[in-house]
């Protein structure tokens, strides 16, 4: 995969060469270019902010070996006991949720899990979410508010499920009563977009006091494939709507939607999960630190008052 | 000043006509029998040979439901910006999308947020219009039912969210996806002020809109005909490769599976509406 990602940058910087012999001034975009293909080959340059293609971090988000929600589990907490079953319908293994103890507390962490293998898929549902799902997740978080643990969130899902049984046992109403609920908790709630934060389905796990990001991940209303499918006609256009989307880290920390960016090692999470752990966790420590300073009576109308703040239009 | 589009202006009433084209017959989609236009538009665009609706306008649907000469349109005077420079794949930008939209219908937005009086009682309405943009959600209409939903909290008035639309504006992207965060984080006012919300469910309301304020309604009404889930039918085929059942996401699916608390014909909605704002005094 570094060696892939080498091979797209060295694509890029020609294709900018390219462009600039045409008469455009490209020569910023390609310095950075290059400087960042320096900064893979020898491995103990400091990661740079990568310049990826909006396209290409499409691909790091999915890649098949970015570590998931249980891996940075693993890495960053301890004694992660999990919980199971919505107490209404059933247990849906797309979502993970439970007790850790993290930075010396009790938390709760809840995720959206896809699998690492064909037959871990299959339980997994690919990391898409049922119903039930969500309402265990809720059902979870609603148990942390009760003991006061704070609650960390890691989104990594193409989307909640598209099927006939979610629709059957109300996703959308599902859905919507997460992101309702979760304006209530009293309790801090940090949200990590660690791979693919997949629309409805990745918001009804988004509202938090801090939302943090992964360098490569992505965060999108809908698909590119199924924006291309839409407004493109053509759902091979799906570069070109991940460009028109603006889903990267870099873009949404501009409009103001996440509060920081997690750098990656060089290359993408995957090339070394630990690293990538211990700047999640670093991250984590510092935000749980902040807002646990914050009295839950100024807390749960600040969070409020953070998305209702969330828009762009004309006056 | 809007940097494209035009500004703000104000909905009145009697001065928003549909822009009907010339024909005056048209053939229903149901019982494909010709009908009269004007027949139909007076029958409260329902079908006069067979019962089948068509859609509302956003004006047409506050004439149906409020008493009359008692709207008044109290919208934030906002228009749509372009947040992310989209370009669709025939080359138009979405600020000549916006402004399409506008001639299209007559209308600023695809909300209207006013007050109005129904039997009597005073109420805030918001009401979608799926001419525009597919009645799509995205920081305008987001704002503008935050907007009517603390002005209810305010006032002291139920709040009612008549919904045509099809989910969240792709348009704006994650900005259109933060509008469901930001619609029911303002959805608590209401209930901290016990002020009752009614979310009538119209065809269709789906995606983003569905899985967000619409489903959060204190009472929440289908209307006959309407179209209610999360994922469009297509693409839900697609995924699962088997056939859906025919009444798949209908309105008697929502009320089958609990999503709604009655069905309602539209001729009928404003009685109901009466006889539910009735127990909220």
């Amino acid at each position: 995969m570094s060696d892939h990602v080498i091979e797209e940058l060295q694509k890029q910087i020609e294709r900018l060469k390219e462009l600039s012999r045409n008469g455009l001034d490209l020569s910023e975009e390609i310095a950075r270019l290059e400087a960042k293909l320096a900064a893979l080959h020898p491995p103990q340059v400091p990661p740079v902010a990568a310049e990826l293609d909006d396209w290409e971090r499409v691909k790091l988000a999915r890649h098949p070996q970015r570590p998931y929600a249980l891996d940075y589990i693993k890495l960053l907490m301890e004694d992660f006991y999990e919980l199971h079953g919505d107490r209404l319908y059933g247990d849906d293994a797309a979502i993970v949720a439970g007790l850790a103890r993290f930075d010396g507390e009790t938390v709760v962490v809840v995720g959206t899990q896809k699998g690492r293998d064909a037959a871990d898929n299959v339980r997994r549902n690919f990391g898409m979410p049922h119903p039930e799902g969500y309402r265990k997740a809720l059902r979870v978080m609603k148990l942390a508010d009760r003991f006061g643990f704070p609650i960390l969130t890691l989104l990594d899902t193409p989307g909640a499920y598209p099927g006939i049984g979610a629709e059957e046992r109300n996703i959308g109403g599902a859905l919507a009563q997460n992101i309702y609920e979760m304006f209530h908790l009293r309790v801090p709630i940090i949200v990590t977009i660690i791979g693919e934060g997949g629309s409805g389905g990745a918001i009804a796990l988004g509202v938090g006091d801090r939302v943090l990001m992964c360098e490569n991940a992505i965060y999108s209303v809908i698909t590119p494939e199924g924006c291309a499918a839409i407004l493109f006609r053509d759902a091979k256009k799906a570069p070109q709507a991940a460009r028109a989307l603006k889903l990267t880290a870099p873009h949404l920390l501009k409009l103001g939607v996440i509060d920081e960016i997690i750098p990656e090692p060089p290359g993408g999470a995957h090339l070394d999960p630990a690293r990538a752990a211990q700047a999640l966790g670093e991250a984590w420590q510092r935000h749980l630190r902040a807002v646990r300073s914050i009295a839950p009576e100024r807390l749960v109308p600040m969070r409020a008052e953070r998305f209702r703040a969330l828009g762009v239009f004309e006056e | 000043m809007a940097i494209f589009g035009k500004k703000y202006f104000k909905v009145e009433l009697d001065r928003v006509e549909r822009k009907d084209d010339e024909a005056l017959w048209m053939k229903c989609k149901a019982c494909h029998e010709l009908v009269f236009k004007k027949k139909v538009r007076e029958n409260n665009n329902i079908c006069p040979k067979c019962g089948e609706y068509f859609f509302l306008t956003a004006p047409e649907r506050i004439q149906l439901l409020a008493d009359p000469d008692s709207f008044e349109d109290i919208s934030r005077p906002i228009v749509a910006a372009d947040p992310l420079g989209f370009v669709d794949e025939d080359g138009q930008s979405y600020s000549e999308k916006i402004k399409k939209a506008q001639e299209e219908t007559g209308l600023a937005n695809e909300i209207i947020v006013g007050r109005a009086r129904i039997g009597g009682r005073p109420v805030i309405v918001a009401v979608m219009d799926f001419r525009f943009i597919g009645g799509s959600m995205g920081s305008v209409m987001g704002e503008q039912i935050c907007h009517g939903m603390e002005r209810a909290a305010q006032e002291r008035v139920p709040f009612i969210l008549i919904s045509a639309t099809g989910g969240a504006r792709m348009h704006e992207g994650i900005l259109s996806l933060m509008q469901m965060a930001k619609t029911s984080a303002c959805r608590k006012k209401l209930a901290d002020a016990r002020v009752p919300f009614i979310s009538i469910m119209t065809y269709p309301t789906t995606a983003g809109v569905e899985a967000s304020i619409a489903s959060l309604g204190d009472i929440a009404l289908a209307e006959k005909g309407a179209l209610i889930g999360f994922t469009g039918r297509r693409v839900i085929q697609q995924t699962i490769k088997q056939d859906l059942p025919e009444d798949f996401q209908t309105d008697r699916f929502a009320f089958e599976h609990g999503i709604v608390d009655n069905v309602v014909r539209r001729e009928s909605l404003r009685d109901e509406l009466i006889r539910i704002l009735k127990f909220f005094v």
